[in-house]
């Protein structure tokens, strides 16, 4: 399995170790939930249990961040192309899950029921395109960015630079939303000013990937995945033991289903939880379109591909393409099930006869959020702050038993939300923070890299300074690391959006922009450079363009009206326009101009067989 | 370069992206078209349709890449273009 060309840095050692690496780390882990479990029965504090969780799982990804510190360029790139497809999956897992799998998706399944169901097919099908189209090809070309990519195939700079832009617009948009999660959970947990926990997720984010580049990312996204893996799973597979008595939350979801339709029916709400194309303005087109957009973002974002340019074969990259699925189906098919765990709750909650006046005794914890945050807990339309707010509200409206309907839980708090919910131990609660900031953490470090390496290889080695020494380029990246992340940082602390939109606009200008020029980039040998310049400018502009004159309109005013939507299409399926446009512009200027030359193709014939050493070799410095 | 058995090699590529192609359309799109009449169906309190977007659809995307990845091997040794 792994391929010990033991040539760089001492690594071959630890690569054939890291099965019992692993699996002693996972035991200590375990260890560690069992010890705060101890120490909050004998009476620590819940805000102490929170520090220790959050302290100490972040103190073991630096630990891993400051032993993986290199000074090797393909170390830094690459991670030196060794890490075996089983590890390159979980670590894509953890690149790939972000705050907003995490934290979000089960919330807006909670309220969107089946339409919510559209997030779960689009993050999970991409794969299927990242490994038939993609992947097995870049990893042959032997790239160190995906604008090194365009670059080659695209004879020139001019491809490389839009490349850039491209990839710096969806990844910034990406990590802003990974940061304001991490601010979100500090501000939570540790009970910090949100402006301040925002800058203290940054140091856990800059201690990891700052000093060993990829190769440091890697090694701890794998610990990531193991953390925010167990702190998903011990919540559902509680709730389902408590409602069903058999520990299997995917399976017993279906009773849990069931129950939700019976207990809908009785509080007279006609608009069910499994009913198709109802729910937030998701119609079959949004819904089918919001799929469309995920998925070939998928396969369009360079944080992804990129990881799949550290395996050491063409032929691991692709079985390492079905581990990363595999270790993401996990959380995926567990988020349903999570969702509709937490809705029965709620249902039988409130069945059991719920009044303004008991609801401190029998849900104190709604008042804790609303305290925490006004607008995340809201009960007959006011927040939720204490019992007193909460009876006047609803004598205002006349309501005396409470519905499901009167009571308004904000998407992004219920899974952080649901251990209090269904009456678990505050040790689970903390154990969930944990693993939401490892989720948003190990998104954010892949992005921060994706950014500083296109900056530092692609702008500053191969357009400014091609005689650059290697000491420099890599001092290069990782201030440029820290100036991108203290730009996003402080454009996190202006909460420009919730986390699930920005996250699905990042995939939208991935597609419009990256999709066409990388798909015909290998499959169609005709293509050529004017045409995927073109087709890259038109893909990304008119995604771009209808993305933000939706938004926020060309005045950037948010008291005038916005630019209507196109037949109704919601903005975050942006590449809507764009890929078809993509696509279009590039084939039908890719005809009207000159054919590739001889050596392009070539070249492409190359990069079609994995067989030959890589198309681009570093020179050594 | 454009030898036959890299032609070959090529089309028989070709045709298993196609097929993975097809697939994905059934598995992400074509089935979810038709949840209401799968919603008909009930399986453990699973209305089929909802349980083809919240697992099928997902498990068959996993299968599916496991069996490209050995599929596209089996290719690559037939034509003698596998890494050593």
């Amino acid at each position: 399995m792994a391929n010990t060309t033991s040539t760089t840095a001492g690594g071959g050692d630890f690569t054939s170790n890291l099965g019992r690496i692993y699996s002693l780390y996972t035991g200590g882990f375990i260890a560690f939930i069992i010890l705060m479990a101890i120490l909050s029965a004998i009476g620590v504090e819940n805000v102490v249990i929170g520090y220790l969780f959050m302290g100490f799982t972040i103190v073991i990804y630096a630990v891993i961040g400051v032993l993986s510190r290199t000074m090797h360029v393909g170390e830094y790139y690459v991670a030196g192309r060794r890490v075996p497809a089983l590890y390159n999956g979980m670590a894509t897992g953890a690149d790939w899950m972000s705050a907003a799998s995490f934290i979000g998706m089960a919330g807006s399944l909670y309220l969107l029921g089946y339409d919510g169901l559209g997030f779960v097919l689009g993050w999970t099908g991409g794969y299927v395109l990242v490994a038939i189209l993609v992947a097995p090809y870049l990893r042959k070309f032997g790239a160190y960015t995906v604008p090194d990519f365009l670059s080659a195939r695209y004879g020139g700079n001019l491809a490389r630079f839009i490349g850039v832009i491209v990839l710096f617009s969806c990844s910034f948009t990406y990590v802003v939303a990974q940061i304001f999660g991490t601010g979100l959970i500090s501000a939570r947990f540790l009970g910090i000013d949100f402006n301040v926990a925002v800058y203290v997720g940054l140091a856990g984010i800059l201690v990891c990937s700052m000093l060993g580049g990829m190769r440091a990312v890697t090694w701890t996204q794998v610990a990531q995945y193991i953390v925010l893996i167990i702190a998903y799973l011990i919540p559902a597979i509680w709730m389902s033991t408590v409602k069903t008595g058999i520990p299997i939350p995917q399976l017993m979801q279906g009773q849990a289903l069931a129950n939700i339709t019976a207990l809908e029916t009785a509080q007279g709400i006609t608009v069910h939880h499994i009913t198709p194309f109802v729910h937030g303005g998701y119609d079959a087109k949004n819904y089918f379109l919001l799929i469309l957009c995920l998925m070939v973002g998928t396969a369009s974002l360079p944080h992804v591909l990129m990881r799949y340019f550290t395996t050491p074969s063409v032929r691991e990259a692709r079985v390492s393409v079905a581990w990363s699925l595999l270790f993401i189906f996990i959380l995926y098919f567990t988020a349903p099930a999570y969702a509709a765990f937490a809705k029965w709750t709620m249902l039988d909650l409130v069945a059991s006869g719920l009044t303004p006046e008991n609801i401190a005794e029998k849900a104190g914890w709604m008042m804790r959020w609303a305290a925490a945050d006004n607008t995340l807990v809201q009960i007959c339309g006011k927040a939720a702050t204490d019992t007193a707010a909460i009876v006047a509200a609803c004598a205002e409206k006349g309501v005396t038993a409470l519905s499901f309907a009167d009571i308004n839980l904000n998407a992004d708090m219920i899974v952080l939300a649901t251990p209090e919910m269904a009456g678990m131990p505050y040790v689970i609660s903390g154990l969930v923070a944990a693993g939401g900031l490892a989720a948003a953490l190990s998104t954010a470090d892949g992005l921060l890299l994706a950014i500083a390496n296109a900056l530092s290889h692609d702008i500053y080695y191969k357009m400014i300074d091609q005689n650059a020494p290697t000491s420099r380029r890599l001092i290069v990246s990782r201030i440029l690391l820290v100036m991108v992340a203290v730009l996003a940082a402080y454009v996190a602390s202006t909460k420009p959006s919730d986390i699930l939109s920005m996250v699905s606009w990042a995939f939208s200008l991935a597609a419009g922009g990256l999709f066409p020029a990388l798909v015909l980039g290998v499959w169609w040998k005709r293509a050529n450079s004017t045409g995927a310049v073109a087709g890259m400018i038109a893909g990304f502009g008119i995604t771009l363009f209808y993305l933000v004159m939706t938004q926020y309109g060309a005045d950037f005013d948010k008291a005038t009206p916005n630019m209507e939507l196109w037949w109704g299409v919601k903005n975050i399926s942006s590449a809507t326009f764009g890929l078809p446009v993509g696509f279009a512009v590039m084939i039908i200027v890719s005809l009207l101009t000159k054919a590739p030359s001889r050596d392009m193709q070539d070249f492409i014939e190359e990069i079609r067989v994995p067989r030959g050493k890589q198309m681009m070799e570093e020179k050594i410095a | 370069m454009a030898t036959p058995d890299r032609i070959s090699y090529w089309n028989k590529t070709k045709g298993l992206m196609f097929v993975m192609l097809g697939l994905w359309v059934f598995f992400g799109y074509v089935i979810h078209m038709f949840v209401e009449q799968l919603n008909t169906i009930v399986i453990f309190g699973f209305p089929l349709g909802f349980y083809m977007a919240a697992q099928g659809s997902l498990i068959a995307f996993v299968v599916m890449l496991f069996w490209f990845a050995r599929r596209q091997n089996a290719i690559d040794e037939e034509h003698h273009v596998n890494e050593d």
